[in-house]
């Protein structure tokens, strides 16, 4: 008995000593990926058709100088910067949020109709009211948010069970899905914006969609991150999570809310942008791990990170044919999700 | 602080399971609740357990109804291990432990740091799992799993645990050690324990209270010698057994072939 418990000793003084590290790991690497969105960030707005050195990106920001570097910063990348950056926060807590509720690893914005919602009623006006252009991203929010209650409706039999909101979630965008195909046949001469927007792209976005969109991450942000611990409760599954005092119904419907809300934001100012909802939250819970404490900043951190240097590539790499950022995260991130899969499964 | 069901009738997918189902759970003793499959007894645990609400009749704790009672305050007093749980298997059993302490934590109060701290530390060590705090949860075993779960009921500092089948997938020798766990708790902790037990050897040992379920109500309630008796067996599980006395001096029973028309092939 003496013999076996040294190791033992010894393997809990390993423990402990993982631990603490563990903790500075998960901290190092929010760090790390901050370290990349700051980098993300000022490479967008350097790059591009023309190239601006880092000191006058700082001037136009900070000292308001009104050359034409200037202007190129204040009224072209720096806007549609920041709108990368929300989009990317908004996407990736979205899919962070649903993976948890859905107790589901496929889940994204997709699942509960967003997508589908927002390119009906978008496509729509886009097509059949091509004056009214300007009505295209409410119109979007509008139709992604229905599509959600619409879904959430449909699954709802005493209840919520995730199965039930998925298959809803399936049927309804093939459904919604039947009218996009339909629109685009009977207008088939306009298409094109519209095929750009289903991509999904960043071009021309500037401050009236920062306007737009910075409110809803806010405020998407901060409920996201109250609800932490008990996205975390919720991973332990409906019947633990009861034991344990939480209002299972209650925090889903919640929850399905924000993340409607989020994607819905994105999904209208940026068109149906794919992927980010569903990569980055699988990325940041390889690295950092299911504590959503630290995957919610995690996702929002490296969605932005990854959303702003998509777009600079997209925008850069075929210059001067500008690629939608929708077509490159499909590109990439496909191959990147069948190597998650491999790895998990 | 009693548990009690006043005329508690479930009803799930338009299927009666229990009907008019009265019964009181003496505090501080060790009730096991056996019966034969599909015979009701997960489902009156559930509702034991508030985790399905959807029954006519009452549940009582000290005579109040349930439903008056907050779901977080519930889970302060009275703490359920369902069947088959999954953790994300990167947590550490720490961290799955100290998810016991959420009925005690809320927006508006911060939660007292050190009484958490202890509470998890107390529920390691009564599930002898201190070495294995910082461990993730996929290194585990069957049964250091199954303690990992306890661990965290008990960090919710239950006067009631409800438990069903806990030593389900275990080995005889994990299977003991979850029924000792389960028995200390009882002894030193004064801890209310409700089970439901598959194995009628477990019940015979470790309950010193038996219920048994059978067509939607009770067959009968009593000590472990009144109701564990071969006739017992005959009538509920259709199951001829012999009875006889172990070495400890316990008595034992063992099925030894279908019973009744069962046996009829």
């Amino acid at each position: 008995m003496g013999d076996e418990r040294e190791p033992e000793l010894e393997r809990a003084a390993l423990a402990s000593h993982s631990h603490g590290w563990r903790l500075y790991r998960r901290f190092f690497v929010l760090l790390l990926f901050t370290a990349l969105a700051v980098a993300g960030f000022f490479i967008s707005v350097m790059l591009g058709s023309v190239e601006i050195p880092l000191e006058e990106i700082w001037q136009a920001i900070f000292s308001g100088a009104s050359g034409v570097h200037e202007q190129i910063i204040m009224n072209i990348r720096l806007p549609r910067t920041i709108v990368a950056a929300l989009v990317g926060i908004n996407l990736a807590l979205s899919g962070a949020i649903l993976q948890a509720i859905m107790k589901n690893p496929l889940a994204d914005p997709h699942i509960i109709g967003i997508s589908s919602g927002a390119g009906l009623t978008g496509i729509l006006v886009m097509l059949v009211f091509p004056g009214y252009e300007y009505l295209v991203t409410p119109a979007a929010f509008v139709g992604a948010m229905g599509a959600a209650v619409c879904i959430y409706a449909l699954a709802w039999k005493n209840g919520i069970r995730p199965v039930r909101i998925i298959l809803a979630g399936v049927a309804v965008s093939a459904f919604l899905g039947a009218g996009i195909s339909a629109l685009m046949i009977f207008y088939s001469d306009r298409v094109h914006g519209a095929l750009m927007w289903m991509v999904g792209g960043l071009a021309a976005r500037s401050w009236p969609h920062v306007a737009i969109i910075y409110p809803y991450t806010i405020l998407g942000v901060l409920l996201a991150f109250l609800g932490a611990r008990q996205l975390n409760i919720l991973q332990l599954g409906d019947e633990i999570a009861k034991g344990l005092g939480l209002r299972v119904e209650l925090t889903r419907i919640v929850m399905t809310a924000i993340a409607a809300m989020l994607a819905a934001s994105s999904v209208s100012v940026v068109g149906l942008l794919g992927f980010v909802g569903l990569i980055v939250p699988h990325a940041a819970r390889l690295i950092l791990g299911s504590d959503y404490r630290f995957l919610l900043p995690g996702a929002a951190i490296l969605g932005a990170a990854v959303v702003m240097l998509s777009d600079t590539f997209a925008r850069t790499a075929f210059a001067p044919t500008e690629l939608p950022v929708g077509i490159l995260m499909a590109v990439l991130g496909a191959p990147f999700f069948l190597f998650l899969l491999r790895r998990e499964l | 602080m009693a548990l009690a069901t006043k005329n508690l009738s479930i009803c799930l997918e338009n299927k009666l399971i229990l009907q008019r189902v009265s019964l009181t759970f003496t505090p501080g003793r060790r009730t096991a609740i056996i019966g034969p499959n599909g015979a009701g007894k997960s489902t009156l645990l559930r509702a034991l357990a508030s985790l399905n609400m959807h029954y006519e009749g009452q549940v009582l704790l000290d005579g109040l109804d349930v439903r008056k009672i907050s779901r977080k305050k519930l889970a302060r007093r009275l703490a359920i291990l369902p069947q088959g749980m999954t953790a994300p298997p990167d947590i550490t059993v720490g961290a799955l432990v100290d998810y016991g302490r959420f009925p005690y934590r809320s927006w508006v109060h911060a939660s007292d740091a050190k009484a958490d701290r202890e509470a998890v530390e107390w529920a390691l060590e009564c599930t002898h799992l201190r070495e294995f705090k910082h461990r993730q949860v996929r290194s585990l075993s069957g049964g250091e799993c199954q303690r990992a779960w306890i661990a965290m009921a008990l960090a919710q500092q239950p006067e009631i645990l409800l438990l069903d089948e806990p030593t389900t997938y275990l080995d005889i020798g994990h299977q003991l050690e979850v029924m000792n766990i389960i028995e200390e708790l009882n002894r030193s902790g004064k801890m209310t324990i409700i089970m439901v037990l598959h194995d009628i050897n477990h019940a015979l040992q470790y309950a010193d209270e038996i219920v048994v379920i059978k067509d939607h109500g009770i067959f009968a309630q009593g000590t472990p010698q009144d109701i564990l008796t071969v006739d017992m067996l005959a009538t509920v599980f259709g199951v001829k057994a012999d009875i006889f006395v172990n070495t400890q001096g316990a008595a034992v029973l063992s099925p030894v072939s279908l019973a009744g028309d069962r046996a009829v092939r």
